[in-house]
């Protein structure tokens, strides 16, 4: 609790830094060279799928498989009636709270767990083997025992999301508490800090750096069990919508709308960008030192 | 001396000191049969070729790590020997080490302010009052409240020394703490020591490989021989305190220098031709 007081301390005195260093972040974003070429790798993208899929039509015969997708002024028309229904925007909402809660039970039962073995050389003697041999399974294989396992089809998913999270977490955690360097432990041991106070002021703070690439890590392979998991579990007891965005995707190709589902995959593509973003955020304002250095 | 009377604590006592490393069939003796004395409130240098196990006997007053044999007293006070096999480790004997361990995610200020808010002696405030003062007193105060990744590598040791302080040792142990600054930075670094010394007279027990440094630095300098590590000569270097720059001038630290140098080259040598049967500690 203290080490985040400590953080919160520190932040008024850098938060006109902070609003400077956004401006020229801004400027720098907008009208950069790098920007410039970013729209332009965008424009040509669009354009070849446009030719390529409209092929048919302008070239007399269609070019192979870019004439089998739908074109991006059709997906850009559908996405236009989507975002005015409910049921779209739920889809969005019931894969988020999926996420969340797979990737939040993650991060709660995976840091202190990697901590804990980082901690103990003998819990990690006995607990680590079992982990190993777990982490190979995929987390989508555990998707007909978890339907067996779990009372609820929701719970079941959210538990294959947690796994997909979890691995990952422990792991970053111990690699950060493994490349700790010794030399900080002796300098805080010799100026008196218990061994609470060593892992409170120090493994804690020296494993935040890689938790949190843990955590980045984790976020994308949620994005990817959630579609999947909700591509086999269907809609549920709410209809088309109530399936979150990977049943949105599968509920558009068994309705043959090919619009719909490039606009699913995009819209996965969105929340998992937005997700990493809002992880990244947290990092800068838990980590200000690394940031100091960069 | 310059100083007056000497302070009531801080005398080492270093006596048959040994360390093994590796199993029975290979072990590397890196310390042994090692006695000298450190006078409270001196500056004691040790220099020797590398890996001769000046580290080891510097880990050992620390308390990191065991003696297989001999003993350490402080100020009459078993550190460890026989029966006490490692010093405990503890704020009266604070290492400084070669490439810095200041805490990164720590602002400069709340790095110096640590021992005693760990230890539990001052409230954070008052650490950190303290921390601010003698950041200023260093002439360090601009420093307060960046990053030690912020930080030029010659204020980021100046600031470890300044953070051992904080906690009042009664020795202050350096391992090379100037090994990667350039020479510029160098003697920046020893003047702004030497004028630590003086105003807080604390026993300083510095490893370095630099001679003119330790020279520069040391009331003695305790000249060991390749490993295993014991003493082959140690200089007392009668120049007085304060000292500045413009002694390096003087005949008799050019002598000093020449007399080290010329202990330290034989044993690099011997070193140098035992290294291929040994290999690096």
């Amino acid at each position: 609790m203290s080490a985040t007081a400590s953080m919160l301390e520190a932040r008024p005195a850098r938060a006109g830094h902070r609003l400077s260093r956004l401006a020229t972040r801004l400027r720098e974003t907008t009208c950069s060279r790098s920007r410039r070429r970013a729209l332009i790798s965008y424009g040509v993208f669009a354009a070849i799928w446009q030719l390529g899929a409209t092929s048919a039509r302008w070239l007399g015969h269609p070019v192979p498989v870019l004439s089998n997708l739908p074109p991006p002024t059709a997906v850009l028309t559908t996405w236009g009636h989507l975002v005015l229904e409910r049921g779209y925007w739920h889809s969005w909402l019931t894969s988020f709270v999926r996420v969340g809660g797979g990737f939040a039970a993650a991060v709660i039962a995976g840091v202190p767990f990697g901590l804990a073995m980082a901690m103990s050389r003998r819990l990690r003697g006995i607990v680590f083997p079992v982990f190993e041999l777990l982490r190979p399974i995929p987390p989508l294989a555990w998707v007909p025992a978890a339907i067996i396992f779990w009372p609820t089809q929701e719970l079941s998913i959210d538990f294959v999301i947690f796994l997909g999270a979890f691995y990952p977490i422990v792991l970053n955690v111990l690699g950060g508490a493994d490349a700790m360097d010794e030399r900080l432990i002796q300098v805080a041991r010799s100026m008196g800090a218990s061994r609470w106070n060593i892992f409170r002021r120090l493994v804690f703070r020296a494993v935040l750096p890689s938790t949190l690439v843990g955590m980045d890590v984790s976020i994308g392979i949620t994005w990817e069990v959630v579609v999947a998991a909700e591509m086999i579990s269907g809609g549920g007891s709410s209809g088309s919508s109530g399936g979150g965005l990977g049943f949105f995707i599968w509920s558009s190709y068994v309705g043959g709308s090919y619009p719909q589902i490039i606009v699913g995959m995009i819209s996965i593509g969105l929340a998992g960008y937005l997700s990493s973003a809002a992880l990244r955020r947290l990092a800068a304002r838990f980590l200000p030192w690394l940031e100091a250095s960069a | 001396m310059s100083l007056g009377a000497s302070p009531a604590r801080g005398a080492l006592r270093i006596e048959r000191a040994v360390k093994a490393y590796g199993r029975d069939g290979a072990r590397t003796l890196a310390v042994d049969d090692c006695s000298f004395d450190v006078a409270a409130g001196e500056i004691c240098v040790v220099v020797g070729p590398s890996g001769c196990g000046k580290t080891t006997l510097l880990n050992a007053i620390a308390g990191f790590h065991s003696l297989d044999g001999g003993s350490i007293h402080l100020d009459d006070r078993l550190l460890c020997g026989p029966g006490r096999p490692r010093a405990d480790v503890s704020s009266e004997r604070i290492v400084v080490f070669q490439d810095g361990a200041l805490f990164p995610w720590k602002t400069n200020l709340d790095n110096v302010a640590f021992g005693p808010i760990v230890q539990g002696t001052l409230s954070r405030a008052a650490a950190r009052d303290k921390a601010r003062g003698l950041l200023a007193d260093a002439g360090l105060g601009g420093y307060e409240d960046v990053y030690p990744s912020q930080t030029s590598s010659g204020v980021r040791r100046r600031i470890e020394i300044v953070r051992a302080l904080m906690n009042d040792p009664a020795v202050l142990l350096l391992d090379e703490p100037y090994r990667a600054l350039d020479a510029l930075t160098k003697s920046v670094m020893h003047e702004s020591l030497l004028e630590l010394y003086v105003r807080n007279r604390l026993t300083v027990f510095f490893i370095t490989h630099d001679l003119d440094e330790a020279i520069f630095l040391g009331r003695r300098v305790v000249v060991m021989t390749a490993r295993p590590c014991r003493p082959k000569a140690i200089l007392d270097v009668d120049l007085p305190y304060p000292r500045t720059y413009d002694v390096m001038g003087e005949r008799r630290y050019r002598d000093l220098v020449q007399e080290a140098t010329t202990a330290v080259h034989e044993e690099a040598m011997r070193a140098f031709d035992v290294g291929d049967k040994e290999g690096p500690s």
